[in-house]
């Protein structure tokens, strides 16, 4: 189906399906109950979910295929959230400018930053990103001001322009107050929640265009990783000398991945601004960089599904680890004996709330020196552990991924 | 003229940081081919030595001062640290006064010792991996440095003054028969560049003079060959570590009177040393430190009223630019010897 | 004239004269050796022909064209495909996709984006693919990972490789080194096989004499950097002067 194999398909069709039931899935536990802060299921965080996902799989298409490490992307996610944001106020609140645009900005940005970096490889090329991106954060906060809105960002007003006619998202405002970012008129935060038993599940609009915008993403990274393109990307990877001996030419293949891959960022840049009109500089700083680079480390690098999971995971955790604390660890150890109660809460207090970063940064270390391959290899080496015998029986006739 | 003079004075602080931060890395990438990006978080943790130090200078019990009464007319209490017990008043305030230098002699054991165990427990494992798991992996570890003293010391910048005798000014220019005032420089920031100064002539003659220093170096040329002479290579490089780090905690425990400590410092300067190693030459030391006094300079030319005017936010990009530029033209860097981390 | 043509080449490292006034004729169809003590600049000279390093002095002419001042992939394109001393192959991917790469840049050239097509769907390719497989008797293999295979087949899938891009010459950089006797003869009789088979020049650079002698129709000495003599293999065997570069003792 779509032009892709069976397995490919069926993988396609379950990420699709879990888009889909999200708000179900991630609201297992019932509201009001005392797990219910565990619940993923509600708009804001579900957004935050697909558009890192989108980041990633952007990510890992130049890392997981090629090997090049960049530590800039952000500043194509920054530049995408800036592009939206000007649609926004210029345009239309309209998403749909606001997204091409996003896109089209970031893959020029990219095309401008790869083509000198791409002159460099290994740390050099890391380096040099990392420069190029510190360089945008920079400017974003000081000189580009006009555009970027410095220090304080930008902003939906009261007072732009947005020059298409109403209903295709125009006008300075709506009833006196600001637009809120729409779709033909169906706004990104309207939702409706449907109360099920115990269970609330809310449904958001905004959530299920940024599904979609990221299925059609994933749909593409497929074909990607499966084309004669993606399979001299993985010969880079594999041996740049050889190709280079092959008759290719490798740097049009890594400055047209490297663009992609941009665009990708720009896109989950893009979607960013749309859910939640408000940008500033702090999204182009080389941290951001660092988190994409962490997502698609935790999935798995150069799998198709690993840096959703990743996105997905890093994102959870630093919902929930962030919430949970010191009231709240003295209820789950309570069975325990006092001493050892308040020893637990003293022992795990470091790594919640505001430590989650060190959370983090163990998680990071832990799979970088055990799990090189990610949670994609750690879930075929269960598989392996436990079902050897259907591994045998599977004909080995799938190419390797 | 005197404007010029100014730039380049103020240029070399920064440079003098740059260049201890970018002579460890590269220590560390040259002998065991190493990407480290914990390094920042030593020099982070050195800085924090400084605190650590001055905190346990300070500890303090209260006392009873029968000859102050307080706002309600009971005898005062009154902190008294325990370090006036030991050595007396005078000597002890000259002692927390000294905070700073102080803990040049305190960091360099801890310094060494956390150098020691990070080759031990982790670098050690990742000398044959690609250099993208050694940057992931020592990238997770400045996280979690860098997260551990957040939670011990808070997120705010911790002051710590510089020893009363080098509060204040020289009045540079005055020395060279120039106005008064023309040029002006905090005596603290002169203690600085001269401590970088003798600290990398340090490291240079331990590489120069001593055998020690000529096997490394030999190890930095050429690694298999060292090991068949029957040479223990490994233990001299887990301890070349250990003094890289020390070298980089030191420059932070000196520099917390010109920009107090706070936890993500060397995540601030570790980006720029990186920028610096490159633009030297990976792999070769009198690169690193040329180019860490360049950019400094440079850096401080590019914050003068006049270019910023001229191109404004230049200040901000200068470092990078140049970087660009340089890796560009030379890929190599200043000073980068052939075959060293080329494509 | 020979299809390929080197003329006056010089090629110098700081002190040391790699190449001086090298000149070569290599007849089209033919198989011709570069012999040489260690040192004697045939991997320079090697590394001339296809672009990795640019001689100081002369002209290197394929098919009447000059292939100097060309990267190693314009240089490729021409019809010269090199075989390297390690075998240079795509050891993260599986065997067919290594012989499909070659066949995708004789197709398309040097670059082609084409990202959406699959690319199994690309019949033409991956049957053009599996008869080279066959060809070089590995089809079993076709699904096996590259850098799972032993030395003697790595080089076998190499030399299809290059053989998949139809050259017109193929450059072989001591294809037998540090093999065992046993994969070193059949190596041996891959390329006796490719010789009678196929319409193609092979110029090997080797070590080995029972190779040069079993395959070459014509041999170049070269020693310290100069052509020493070219004949062909029964005049080369007694030549005082090879003995002498080899031996370092007077005939």
């Amino acid at each position: 189906m779509f032009g892709l194999n069976k397995k490919d398909t069926s993988l396609l069709l379950i990420v699709a399906a879990l888009v889909a039931l999200a708000p179900i899935i991630l609201n297992p536990f019932p509201e009001g109950s005392g797990m219910a802060q565990f619940n993923a299921g509600y708009p804001d965080l579900m957004q935050r979910f697909v558009i890192f996902g989108i980041f990633a799989i952007g990510f890992n298409i130049l890392f997981g295929l090629t090997g090049y490490l960049s530590f800039g992307h952000a500043a194509f996610l920054g530049a995408g959230s800036y592009a939206g944001m000007w649609m926004m106020k210029l345009l239309s609140i309209n998403v749909i400018p606001a997204i091409v645009f996003s896109v089209i900005i970031a893959g020029l940005i990219s095309l401008a930053i790869g083509w000198i970096s791409l002159r460099r490889s290994g740390i050099y090329f890391s380096i040099l990103t990392l420069a190029f991106a510190q360089m945008a954060f920079a400017l974003a906060a000081s000189v580009l001001t006009p555009i970027t809105g410095g220090e304080t960002g930008l902003q939906t007003n009261l007072n732009d322009p947005r020059i298409l006619p109403g209903f295709l998202g125009g006008g300075s405002s709506v009833d006196g107050n600001i637009p809120k970012p729409s779709l033909f008129g169906i706004e990104m935060t309207s939702s409706f929640e449907v109360p099920v038993a115990g269970w609330l599940w809310t449904f958001n609009w905004g959530y299920y265009i940024c599904g979609i915008v990221m299925l059609i993403a994933f749909y593409i990274a497929i074909r990607i990783f499966r084309s004669p393109f993606g399979l001299m990307l993985k010969a880079v990877k594999s041996n740049q000398q050889r190709l280079n001996y092959t008759g290719l030419n490798t740097r049009p293949y890594m400055l047209a991945c490297f663009v992609i891959s941009g665009m990708y960022a720009g896109l989950a840049g893009g979607l960013m601004a749309a859910m939640d009109p408000q940008v500033g500089a702090e999204r182009m700083q080389w941290t951001a960089s660092g988190e994409v680079v962490l997502m698609t480390i935790l999935g798995g690098v150069g799998t198709l599904i690993g840096p959703v999971l990743g996105a997905g995971l890093i994102k959870y955790f630093e919902n929930i680890f962030s919430k949970i604390n010191d009231n709240l660890l003295h209820q789950w150890f309570a069975f325990l004996p006092d001493g050892l109660e308040d020893l637990m809460v003293t022992i795990i207090h470091p790594f919640i709330g505001k430590g989650w970063h060190l959370t983090l940064g163990l998680m990071f270390m832990a799979i970088v020196i055990f799990l090189p391959g990610g949670l994609v290899e750690g879930g075929q080496r269960l598989r392996k552990m436990f079902g050897r015998k259907s591994e045998e029986r599977a004909p080995k006739t799938t190419p390797a991924e | 003229m005197d404007a010029i003079i100014l730039q380049i004075l103020n240029g070399l602080d920064k440079g003098s940081a740059y260049a201890l931060i970018a002579l460890g890395l590269t220590l560390i990438f040259g002998t065991l081919g190493v990407v480290n990006f914990a390094h920042g978080a030593l020099f982070m943790l050195g800085a924090f030595c400084t605190v650590t130090l001055s905190r346990i200078l300070t500890l303090s019990h209260e006392v009873v001062d029968p000859t102050r009464k307080d706002f309600l007319g009971n005898p005062l209490k009154v902190d008294v640290p325990y370090i006036y017990d030991i050595f007396g008043e005078t000597t002890g305030a000259a002692i927390i006064d000294w905070a700073v230098p102080l803990s040049i002699l305190f960091a360099i054991p801890v310094m060494i010792g956390i150098g020691v165990l990070m080759e031990r427990g982790l670098i050690k494992h990742f000398y044959k991996r690609p250099h993208a798991d050694q940057i992931l992996v020592t990238f997770g570890l400045a996280i979690v440095l860098q997260e551990i003293i957040k939670y011990y010391f808070g997120a705010n910048q911790i002051p710590a003054p510089a020893p009363q005798a080098f509060v204040g000014s020289l009045d540079f220019g005055a020395i060279f028969g120039m106005e008064p005032g023309a040029i002006i420089y905090p005596y603290w920031r002169i203690v600085y560049f001269c401590f970088a100064m003798v600290l990398i002539g340090a490291v240079f003659a331990f590489l120069q003079f001593t055998t020690f220093g000529m096997v490394v170096r030999a190890g930095m040329a050429d690694r298999e060959t060292v090991g068949l002479l029957g040479i223990n290579i490994d233990r001299r490089f887990t301890i070349m570590f250990g003094i890289a780090a020390a070298v980089a905690g030191l420059a932070g425990v000196m520099y917390t009177p010109i920009n107090s400590p706070n936890y993500h410092m060397g995540m601030d300067f570790l980006v720029i040393s990186f920028v610096v190693v490159v633009v030297g030459g990976m792999g070769s030391l009198p690169g690193a430190v040329l180019a860490g006094f360049v950019l400094g300079v440079l850096e401080s030319f590019a914050s003068m009223r006049q270019v910023i005017e001229l191109l404004p936010g230049v200040n901000q990009v200068v470092i990078y630019l140049a970087a660009i530029v340089i890796l560009l033209t030379r890929p190599r860097g200043l000073l980068g010897r052939r075959g060293v981390m080329e494509d | 004239m020979g299809i390929l043509e080197v003329k006056d080449v010089g090629k110098r490292f700081g002190g040391l004269q790699a190449l001086g006034n090298v000149n070569l004729d290599v007849a089209e169809n033919t198989v011709h050796a570069i012999i040489g003590p260690n040192g004697a600049g045939k991997s320079t000279l090697l590394n001339c022909l296809v672009g990795k390093l640019i001689p100081d002095t002369g002209s290197v002419m394929f098919d009447g064209q000059s292939v100097l001042g060309r990267t190693p992939y314009q240089i490729n394109q021409m019809g010269i495909s090199r075989v390297f001393q390690t075998p240079e192959i795509f050891g993260d991917l599986n065997v067919l996709e290594n012989m499909m790469i070659p066949i995708f840049a004789k197709r398309d050239g040097a670059f082609r984006l084409h990202a959406i097509e699959n690319m199994m769907d690309e019949k033409d390719i991956v049957e053009a693919a599996e008869k080279m497989l066959v060809d070089m008797n590995m089809a079993d293999k076709r699904y096996m990972h590259a850098a799972a295979m032993s030395r003697g087949d790595k080089r076998r899938l190499e030399i299809g490789m290059c053989l998949a891009q139809e050259p017109r010459l193929l450059l072989l950089d001591e294809p037998t080194a540090g093999m065992a006797r046993a994969d070193t003869n059949n190596t041996i009789d891959l390329l006796k096989q490719i010789k009678d088979e196929r319409d193609i020049t092979i110029a090997i650079i080797e070590h080995d004499m029972h190779v040069v002698f079993s395959l070459a129709e014509r041999i170049t000495v070269l020693a310290q950097g100069t052509p020493l003599v070219e004949d062909t293999p029964d005049n080369i065997k007694g030549h005082p002067k090879v003995r002498e570069a080899y031996l370092g003792e007077a005939a």
